[in-house]
């Protein structure tokens, strides 16, 4: 009579391989996968195709319940370890940039015009309020307004178009404007998720405050020099707003209208994209800041300010239409 | 493409069976609320530490660069912090691994950076945009206005996005919804020696003690769930497992006919575990041919399906 089970048989024989691949994928988890020598490194894949073809034969040959128990769960927790976040960081810094981000943006062209209308919408009702009663100005520009509004003479005006001359928190007035910023536009993608509306009420707002100081410094005739002002950072940072905004609406439009996909399938992909929209609209920002925080404090005639603030602007949107174009 | 790993296992709810690209589905056990509860609140009592650190060390440096670096870091911790780690250590922040947590992708290949950064981002609106509306209504109440409505608008924000999980059966926040993300509790393997080769069963012919042998007959009595079953009071050690033993020994030799083992806890683990090891060579014999008796109510093992359609 054979005295040993088959089960128990294919287990004595396996036992090393399961047992190594436990202790070496403890170390992986504890320490990181880098941490691993080059031997260890290749034979992790090996104990573990070996480990996952275990569970299989086990899965045909023993009713031992605890082996079973086991497999799996050594399978799982190697799985988990072996496929990570595999990538190095440089090489996904890379193709974020050479073409993930374009061709993100690239489709997301329909929710991006739409951002860009209300934005521009906002500031064209706000514009035409003020113009016609100076008395909304408060309302639409509120703590952004630092002294400047319809009682200010243009002197005054045209000094804080000026700069503030103090050159000595330009370092920290730069990153304050980004974080600010960039914390409205990754809020106006997450809001995406309440069906796009309050990103769309966001994206409003953003537009009311530009449209009030347009007409404000319109009637005091300093339209030019503030067109200057805003042109060095306002073509960016604006161009960022809208991206953040279009990634929340993206959200929105996979929740309400899903198609023919499974709701949670398409949630998940357009989620990933708009996250990263978002990740290139929080790179502009911290360029804008850069330019708004240091730039404009520092370059303080009015054609150069177009010059650097419109030929930023068109490098990026040159980049948004043309990069990536070849991959795929 | 169908979502084949959405779907959940027959017998545990809380189990997710994942595709490897090998083409060998291993099960996954979703974590539970509880355990994700505390992995955010160990993760914002570091949070909330760290902020502390950097505006005491802020203090001490000062100047443009203080300041500077002070705003960024902010920015970065109260941003970033949680899609730093998961992106650095595959999946986990401080509180998962101590929780013995894991975000994982549903679909089963790796974790993309982008469903990361898309699962964290919406922390802001799960979480930070409640507390801080909740704290500033808290400041404007205690300076004796009136806040009803903030209060109102928070709490329902709060209750719809904070109750999410428990209302869809993966456990999903907002933010794994629109990642395509899992939290599973990271699986603890634990092998523990064959029964089939330390019972004395397995090797009774060299023992004298060796006197319980089982018929075919017998043996075709019982399925892999009773066998299981078995398995499970024989690995147990509690207090009361002498009485439980006992019971079950009885009951086997009863249901199958045989003279029942002297009841003292030595003679009725032999027994018992001599069953097992007959029990398992049986069935998993019988399984070798394709023949798997599921439970006791199966179709008997040893005969061939007899079709009621031809018998006629």
């Amino acid at each position: 009579m054979a005295l040993e089970l088959k089960s128990t048989q294919f287990r004595r024989e396996r036992e090393g391989t399961w047992r190594e691949l436990e202790k070496l994928v403890e170390r992986a988890e504890k320490s990181g996968v880098e941490t691993l020598d080059g031997a260890s490194l290749t034979r992790l894949p090996t104990l573990y195709r070996a480990t996952l073809s275990s569970l299989s034969v086990a899965r045909a040959v023993s009713l031992d319940r605890n082996l079973l128990n086991y497999l799996e769960a050594l399978c799982a927790r190697a799985y988990l370890s072996v496929y990570g976040v595999r990538e190095r960081p440089l090489s996904l810094l890379l193709a974020f940039f050479a073409w993930r981000l374009p061709i993100a943006v690239r489709a997301a062209w329909r929710p991006i015009a739409i951002a860009a209308l209300v934005m521009l919408a906002g500031t064209l009702s706000a514009w035409w309020l003020t113009v016609h009663d100076p008395s909304y100005y408060g309302s639409f520009v509120g703590e952004m307004e630092q002294g400047r509004n319809f009682q200010s003479t243009p002197e005054q005006l045209h000094q804080s178009l000026q700069g503030t001359g103090n050159s000595g928190q330009l370092g920290a007035f730069a990153a304050y404007l980004f974080s600010r910023n960039a914390g409205i536009g990754m809020l106006s993608f997450a809001l995406g998720f309440m069906l796009g509306i309050p990103t769309l009420i966001l994206t409003f707002v953003n537009g009311l405050t530009l449209g009030a100081f347009l007409a404000l410094h319109q009637s005091k005739g300093l339209l030019l020099e503030f067109a200057g002002w805003l042109s060095i950072h306002g073509p960016t940072e604006l161009t960022s707003l809208v991206l953040a905004g279009a990634a929340g609406l993206k959200l929105a439009s996979a929740i309400l209208f899903a198609g023919r996909e499974p709701r949670l399938t398409r949630l998940a992909r357009d989620g990933r994209d708009a996250a990263v929209i978002v990740m290139g609209a929080v790179l502009l920002l911290f360029l804008a800041g850069l330019l708004e925080g240091i730039g404009r404090q520092t370059i303080l005639d009015t054609l150069p300010r177009f010059l650097i603030g419109w030929s930023v602007w068109g490098a990026i949107v040159a980049y948004f239409c043309l990069a990536g174009r070849a991959h795929r | 493409m169908t979502d084949a790993a959405l779907s959940p296992l027959p017998g545990d709810k809380a189990m997710r069976s994942v595709v490897t690209p090998e083409g060998v589905a291993v099960h996954i056990r979703l974590a539970t609320i509880g355990e994700r509860f505390s992995a955010l609140l160990i993760d914002l009592v570091i949070l909330f530490v760290a902020l502390i650190a950097l505006a005491i060390v802020s203090r001490f440096i000062g100047g443009n660069f203080g300041a500077a670096a002070y705003i960024l870091i902010l920015f970065l911790l109260r941003n970033f912090y949680f899609a730093g780690f998961e992106l650095a250590w595959n999946g986990r922040t401080p509180g998962k691994r101590m929780t013995s947590l894991r975000v994982i992708n549903r679909r089963g290949g790796p974790l993309t950076p982008a469903a990361v950064i898309a699962r964290n981002l919406m922390r802001e609106v799960e979480l930070f945009v409640p507390l801080t509306l909740a704290f500033s209504g808290a400041i404007t109440a205690a300076m004796g206005l009136s806040v009803g409505w903030i209060w109102l608008v928070a709490l329902v924000w709060v209750g719809v996005l904070a109750c999410l999980p428990i209302f869809n059966r993966d456990r999903l926040r907002a933010g794994d919804l629109i990642a395509g993300t899992w939290v599973v509790a990271e699986p603890r393997p634990v092998l523990l020696p064959d029964l089939a080769e330390t019972a004395p069963g397995g090797s009774w012919a060299t023992q004298e003690v060796a006197d319980y042998s089982f018929t075919t007959t017998q043996l075709d009595v019982y399925g892999v769930k009773e066998l299981q079953v078995l398995e499970d009071v024989l690995r147990s050690n509690g207090p009361a497992q002498g009485d439980v033993r006992r019971d079950i020994a009885q009951r086997i030799a009863r249901k199958i006919g045989v003279e029942p083992p002297i009841p003292n806890d030595l003679e009725t683990t032999r027994f018992l575990e001599a069953f097992y090891a007959a029990q398992r060579r049986r069935l998993e014999a019988e399984m070798s041919f394709g023949r798997r008796r599921r439970d006791k109510f199966d179709r008997p093992a040893g005969r061939v399906s007899r079709t009621p359609t031809r018998s006629g």
